[in-house]
């Protein structure tokens, strides 16, 4: 095995958590930049393990670690929202009076705790790595100590807590079924091991399993009926960690039902997972669509938003085959760097007129041009607008549903989609137009500095990008669906 | 120890750790409540140990006095921390009222025996004869969480549910692999530890209240 790629294996956890160590030493003015270092040190493993073989598989670690095309897509992503999140944090770090320390290190350890979930060969640790996120970002969600904040923390832990106790227990029943089906020690719970031998798993332990599988893992993951914690969190964790949120946790969190989806449905046939999935999927779209109506605070608006991609995401894998789970893991992509620039630049509005509501903030475009054109420009992306890749990806599963004999699950889907496209480009058309109020006169609040915006342009330009022209990524996108049992 | 005389004590710490979580829902003053937790441990640690020595596995000796020093030591030794902070902290307003709680733990156990019964089909093992008991505590403690209304209480019922996971992983497949064991404990003192801080914030911004006064976020 080469050495770039034992590189690429260890470095997107190592890093990050390296970061979180300096952070604990040096001032943050430098710990900002290190841990900018560490998130395109993980952007550029996930470039590495995508650009040199698509059908790769590179283990380390006793085996503990592996990765292959889905690991490296989804490492990728990880790296492209921690590069936006992490750019984003001087300018968030300027207005916050103290604790930067404890912000610097544990967002670091959150992104090495990422890294380390889709690294994981294997379910158990996946299980740890995630509830360890949970951990990390509680102290994160609650930063301001505001009543609202610290509500939204206790909420946060003690549900995502439970919710994710509950797939511990389908884990304990799965290695109960491979220990019976002859899986030995740590191998029984590999996901390499889980998918060799999942047709000899027991049918009735292994739809036990799934069940609370899918349920723990789908509160992580934000769908519904066990959303309630999501938009308290999200909307009151500081701007760049709700990007990190929004834009990658909660794919990380599928991103072990989407491993999970193929084992089962070796086991079970494909029908249960995917009644399951698109129930889940429609609720949270139902959920998504009637709560983005009356909202009235922005942070909240793009909360619901991720529901809704989430939603969508459940829908492309309950179709299950192969054009719709590449067309999700483009939709994860797509989603995490658009969401994470909406939630970055929500930051700043927030910081320009210093009130959440969506009716205090008028006529931004005239008042703060840059910054009114990343935040317009990323609600028409979550809108699903050409040119960017969201509009492919979301074109992508409609294809797949029509042509797996779901038409009925898209046309509910999309109509439910139309609402909420109506209501985000009304509350996005509010907070953008119109002629600047008259106490607009008076000096603003901040001069607002265009460096931070920056970023925010890059991450756009790749969403527009990607969707035009994947170029080398098709391979590996593809090689990722065929892992993620496409077929 | 004999064959005969190790599967009566471990019935005996199957029932005592039923019992215990029984108990939670009957008792309302929450140092009793952290006594109850203490028996509870001890229960899984036996279950845990009586285990280990019929399989004479070095292995699960360790990760049996592990759990013993996390669950009778480590965890009520926080919640002590967090109970003095808010020393008259008493569950004063539940949403189900003890009788009506009794009753649910009874349904509860009787769901859990339907739910468990491919695990007692599958595993061969008479201990896994057993496992029903630990989905029973796990849906005890999130009849717990939903129900009360003090911070520590909700604590006290993802801690049950905790248990019970564990009991059923010894019961049906004698604990899940050690890594996996230290990373889930690991996981769950640092729950515990983050859950106590933030009770201190929360008696700090909204005073000695129920959760009930958790009303800032909504739609």
């Amino acid at each position: 095995m080469t050495t770039p790629m034992m590189l690429a294996l260890y470095t997107p956890a190592a890093a990050p958590f390296l970061a979180a160590l300096l952070a604990l030493v040096l001032p943050s003015r430098i710990a900002v930049w290190t841990g900018l270092l560490a998130a395109v040190a993980v952007l550029a493993s996930g470039v590495t393990l995508t650009t040199t073989d698509a059908t790769l598989s590179v283990s380390g670690a006793l085996g503990l670690l592996r990765a292959d095309a889905l690991t490296a897509w989804m490492l990728l992503t990880i790296g492209a929202v921690a590069v936006i999140a992490c750019a984003a944090a001087p300018g968030y770090l300027r207005h916050e009076a103290a604790h930067h320390r404890r912000y610097l290190t544990l967002i670091q350890l959150f992104l090495a705790c990422m890294s380390l979930a889709v690294l994981a060969d294997n379910l158990g640790l996946f299980w740890v790595a995630l509830e360890a996120t949970t951990i990390v970002t509680a102290f994160l969600v609650g930063h301001r100590r505001t009543r609202e904040s610290v509500e939204a923390a206790w909420k946060y832990v003690v549900l995502c807590s439970v919710g994710i106790a509950i797939a511990f227990l389908g884990i304990v029943c799965l290695y109960a079924a491979s220990v019976a089906a002859g899986g030995h020690g740590v191998t029984a719970l590999s996901w390499t091991h889980l998918a060799s031998s999942a047709h000899s798993l027991d049918p009735a332990l292994t739809k036990l399993a799934t069940g609370l599988i899918l349920l723990g893992f789908g509160t992580k993951a934000g769908l519904a009926p066990m959303h309630a914690w999501l938009p308290d969190a999200h909307s009151q964790a500081p701007a760049p960690v709700s990007a990190l949120m929004s834009g990658v946790l909660l794919s990380v969190a599928f991103y072990a039902i989407l491993r999970y989806r193929a084992i089962a449905d070796a086991a079970l046939g494909p029908a249960y997972v995917r009644t399951l999935l698109l129930t889940a999927a429609l609720a949270s779209l139902v959920v998504a669509a009637m709560l983005l109506i009356a909202q009235r605070d922005y942070k909240r608006l793009l909360a619901y938003s991720s529901i809704e991609h989430m939603g969508l995401i459940a829908l492309g894998t309950a179709f299950g085959v192969r054009i719709a789970i590449a067309a999700v893991l483009l939709h994860i992509l797509g989603h995490g760097l658009v969401k994470s620039v909406a939630f970055c630049a929500s930051g700043q509005v927030l910081h320009v007129t210093g009130s959440p509501d969506i009716a205090a903030v008028r006529a931004l475009a005239a008042r703060q041009p840059g910054l009114a054109g990343a935040f317009g420009i990323s609600l028409v992306a979550l809108l699903g607008l050409p040119p960017f890749s969201l509009f492919a990806s979301e074109l992508g599963v409609a294809r797949a549903g029509f042509a797996s004999g779901h038409g009925w699950a898209v046309a509910v889907a999309f109509t439910l989609m139309l609402v909420a496209f109506v209501a985000i480009a009304r509350h996005g058309a509010r907070m953008l137009l119109g002629p600047p109020a008259a106490q607009s006169t008076a000096p603003p609040p901040s001069v607002h500095r265009g460096r931070g915006l920056v970023f925010l342009g890059i991450g756009l330009t790749t969403a527009a990008m990607l969707g035009l022209y994947l170029g080398p990524l098709t391979d590996v996108l593809d090689a990722a669906a065929v892992v993620a049992g496409g077929h | 120890m004999s064959n005969e005389v190790s599967g009566q004590l471990l019935n005996l710490c199957c029932g005592l750790f039923l019992l215990s979580a029984v108990g939670v829902l009957w008792r309302r003053q929450v140092s009793s409540l952290i006594t109850l937790l203490v028996v509870q441990g001890l229960a899984l640690t036996g279950i845990a140990g009586l285990l280990a020595a019929q399989r004479h596995s070095p292995e699960v000796i360790g990760v049996a006095v592990g759990v013993g020093a996390l669950k009778v030591g480590v965890v009520p030794w926080m919640l002590r921390r967090v109970h003095n902070r808010v020393p008259d902290a008493r569950e004063t307003r539940p949403l189900a009222n003890v009788s009506a709680s009794l009753l649910a733990a009874a349904g509860l156990t009787l769901l859990a025996y339907a739910a468990a019964r491919p695990l007692v089909a599958l595993a061969p093992s008479a201990s896994a004869h057993a496992t029903p008991v630990g989905v029973a505590v796990v849906l005890i403690g999130f009849f717990l969480a939903a129900t009360r209304q003090r911070a520590i209480s909700q604590i006290i019922g993802v801690l049950l549910i905790d248990n019970g996971i564990a009991a059923v992983a010894f019961l049906a497949t004698g604990g899940v692999p050690l890594i996996v064991e230290l990373g889930a404990s690991a996981d769950l003192v640092l729950a515990v530890l983050v859950l106590q801080i933030l009770t201190s914030r929360l008696l700090a911004t909204f005073g000695p209240t129920d959760l009930d006064g958790l009303r800032e976020l909504h739609d």
